[in-house]
């Protein structure tokens, strides 16, 4: 399979500030990425760049074939991405933002039933306010947006917080499943426990940079400065 | 692009029929607004019938920065924008369809005040079909001024009175044309009503065309 992310030398600027500074990051179609790194890193900056969201300049910077520097809005459609807060609309119910997910990604019916059946949407949650849900339930129904939005690269910044044990085996689940089917997977994560359980490779960066990596069964203790 | 307009509307649409922000806070602030006037101008019919027009598209102007400041902040609470965006919707689209709900609730936001006038001032109406027309023009007027800077301020710390201070001196042509033609409505004045009301309409068309070119600069990379 292809390179589903190629960045070479890639830069990123926010308010003038380097996010990235050079960032060279290979992942293959099909793989799962952990990003680990300090505070400040640049993890969420290289997920948004990686979605299209933030404009990068650089030698190559290619995300499922798209060129980010030409053609940044493109790769959007083929993209889920999931930050540290969910982006949901507090005063839709569960039901209303499901369905406003369907819509938008064209996703039918059967879809919507199997998201909801998978993170425990139905019955009388669905008629819940998302304002008033808990933050790991709020989180259950970003998950299942991007469950239904089906995108071929799947970008996640810290998904496990706030989730129950149960919820958090769920979410392993549901990426190991996802690059079963064929989409790539990559997730920022403090948690040593997680990034060890899910992931195939990690990748550390560091001041906007990413470091050698190394494969998870190689590395030996928890490696995380923040 | 009609699918994609017709989606975020809608969903406005959804949000404002669950949280009723529109009929809860926004209609009670503007007839507020013409309850303080009328305070204000010491309850004096003739003085208040004069300046009737004025005041309903005062109250009105309010209510739409408190709408399009509102329109947005659903976009910024958890990076919603981003979301819209990722799901392929191109920034005219995203512009249009919260312009649109935006004017519809700005319809029941005027159909309020209009209502308010008629109770607060003791107006009578002599040309309804100048006061539909007008209005309609002038909201659909407030709702893409109140769109375009509401995009263009989201997700700023400034964004509470930044938003006002752009809006308001941008929205005067709207004020000033909806004014005079409502004043000929209500008959306070013999002025060329519909003149007033096809500036009305020559103020929403640059407004319109200023939108189009407006939409990808402004939610690219909001």
């Amino acid at each position: 399979m292809g390179a589903a992310v190629a960045f070479e030398g890639v830069v990123a600027l926010l308010d003038r500030f380097p996010a990235l500074a050079g960032a060279d990051l290979s992942v293959q179609a099909g793989e799962m990425v952990c990003l680990r790194g300090p505070n400040g890193a640049g993890k969420s900056t290289l997920l948004r760049a990686c979605a299209g969201l933030v404009p990068v300049r650089g030698e190559r910077a290619e995300v499922l074939g798209f060129d980010l520097k030409a053609q940044r809005r493109s790769v959007r459609p083929h993209v889920g991405l999931l930050g540290h807060r969910s982006p949901l609309y507090g005063d839709l119910r569960v039901d209303d933002q499901l369905r406003h997910c369907a819509d938008v990604h064209r996703a039918g019916v059967p879809e919507v039933s199997a998201a909801i059946e998978r993170f425990a949407l139905g019955g009388r949650l669905g008629e819940v306010a998302i304002r008033r849900l808990s933050e790991g339930q709020q989180r259950r129904v970003a998950l299942a947006c991007l469950t239904i939005a089906r995108p071929r690269l799947w970008l996640l910044d810290e998904p496990h917080a706030g989730l129950d044990t149960v919820s958090r085996d769920a979410l392993d689940e549901l990426l190991a499943d996802a690059v079963e089917a064929g989409a790539t997977v990559m997730f920022a994560t403090h948690e040593t426990d997680r990034s060890r359980v899910a992931a195939a490779r990690q990748v550390m960066l560091a001041g906007g940079r990413v470091e050698p990596t190394a494969p998870v069964s190689q590395t030996n203790g928890p490696t995380d400065v923040a | 692009m009609w699918r994609e307009i017709w989606l975020v509307c809608r969903k406005d649409m959804i949000i404002e029929w669950r949280a009723r922000v529109t009929l809860v806070q926004i209609v009670p602030t503007v007839l507020l607004v013409l309850v303080v006037f009328a305070f204000a101008l010491d309850a004096n019919p003739s003085l208040l019938g004069a300046g009737a027009g004025g005041l309903f598209w005062v109250a009105v102007l309010f209510g739409a920065v408190l709408g399009a400041k509102r329109s947005f902040d659903i976009e910024a609470e958890g990076g919603n924008l981003d979301a819209l965006r990722l799901g392929g919707l191109v920034p005219a689209a995203i512009l249009w369809g919260k312009a649109a709900a935006l004017a519809l609730q700005l319809v029941l936001v005027g159909v309020f005040a209009a209502a308010g006038l008629l109770v607060l001032y003791s107006v009578t109406v002599h040309d309804w079909l100048l006061i539909v027309v007008a209005g309609l023009c002038g909201m659909a007027a407030f709702a893409i001024c109140g769109t375009l800077y509401g995009a263009m301020t989201v997700g700023l710390r400034s964004a509470d009175t930044l938003l006002p201070l752009l809006l308001i001196p941008v929205a005067a042509p709207v004020l000033l044309a909806g004014t005079r033609a409502f004043d000929v409505a209500l008959g306070t004045s013999a002025d060329q009503g519909w003149s007033w009301t096809a500036l009305l309409a020559v103020v929403l068309v640059t407004y319109v065309a200023v939108g189009w070119a407006a939409a990808g600069p402004l939610l690219e990379d909001a």
